[in-house]
């Protein structure tokens, strides 16, 4: 099979995504990739652990005061649904529905949108209600560097995403472009992985002291 | 599971199969998504809620998490079908490192 080749849904294969060489080097890469990700993730949340509550004085906030669940709940149900979605494109992407696939795509962009506001939102309040900034303590540091990496991952995975559905609008589906939609929801998935431990580790933890 | 191509000559045949097959992997996924929610939930209310000494709570959620995070790994981001040894290679070995460097942080370095 080639790149180029057209399909219907009765040619498409079944692992569209590893069907050519390009894909199959695209889907190794990008696990390494992950690989090194999750070092450069547990190296930061390592810091954080060690620098967590590490204020010069008592006037400032600390991680129990900082806090508050319900916004944390609300953004977690935001990316949790966000990669269950995408777990849906990619469904109707094996079944060589090209317009499913983008609508699924399009609100998972959605949800992550919403979670990177409520994000945005978060940090303005910490700044200006605790001034809490990312200079003035070393938890400040540690905290914004961990989180506001897990959020630059989130506007990166939306931009990549829009930019797949924007520039293959007319290509439709074919094995040029299937590992690039897999490999996007891969990433997609893995920005939810590292969530899941921010929202226990940072949020949870931080609640209990 | 639905990871490998089908060949029975027939593609009329081999669409019926593959609908099925990809319908029930979607079955588990759905499944997968409704206990990451459930322990999700059961995590915030346990802090929120519950009055459970650090001692019991922090292993606790730091477990529920774990367990969701291989619902992630294996159901939605396919590591449960073949052909993911290299995947899982990597990823082991990622956090292996990881978690060396989180103890060595917590541990060696203090304040």
């Amino acid at each position: 099979m080639h790149v180029e080749d057209k399909f219907t849904a009765e040619t498409w294969p079944a692992a569209p995504e590893k069907q050519t060489l390009e894909g199959k080097n695209k889907f190794l890469g990008f696990w390494l990739f992950l690989g090194g990700e999750t070092v450069l993730f547990a190296s930061l949340f390592a810091t954080y652990l060690a620098l967590k509550d590490k204020v010069p004085n008592a006037e400032h906030a600390l991680a129990k005061d900082l806090f508050e669940l319900p916004l944390v709940f609300v953004a977690t149900m935001l990316l949790l649904t966000s990669s269950l979605t995408s777990v849906y494109a990619m469904y109707h992407m094996k079944n060589f529905n090209f317009k499913k696939m983008q609508l699924w795509l399009g609100l998972t962009v959605l949800l992550g949108f919403a979670f990177l506001l409520l994000e945005i939102y978060e940090f303005n309040h910490y700044v200006h209600e605790y001034h809490h900034t990312f200079t003035s303590s070393a938890f400040g540091s540690a905290f914004y560097t961990l989180v506001g990496f897990h959020g630059g991952h989130v506007a990166f995975g939306l931009l990549w995403i829009v930019t797949l559905m924007v520039r293959n609008a007319k290509r439709g589906l074919d094995l040029y472009n299937a590992p690039k939609f897999y490999v996007a929801s891969l990433y997609w998935h893995f920005i939810d992985v590292v969530w899941v431990f921010i929202f226990t580790v940072v949020y949870l933890m931080g609640m209990v002291g | 599971m639905a990871s490998e191509q089908t060949h029975s000559g027939n593609p009329r045949v081999d669409i019926e199969y593959r609908k099925k097959k990809s319908a029930e992997e979607m079955r588990y996924q759905i499944v997968s998504f409704s206990m990451m929610i459930f322990l999700t939930f059961v995590a915030f209310i346990a802090v929120g809620y519950g009055d459970f000494s650090a001692w019991f709570i922090v292993p606790f959620i730091l477990l529920l998490a774990v367990v969701q995070v291989v619902f992630q790994l294996y159901y939605f981001m396919h590591m449960s079908h073949k052909g993911h040894e290299a995947p899982a290679l990597f990823l082991y070995s990622g956090l292996l490192v990881g978690l060396i460097t989180i103890l060595a942080f917590m541990t060696i370095i203090w304040w």
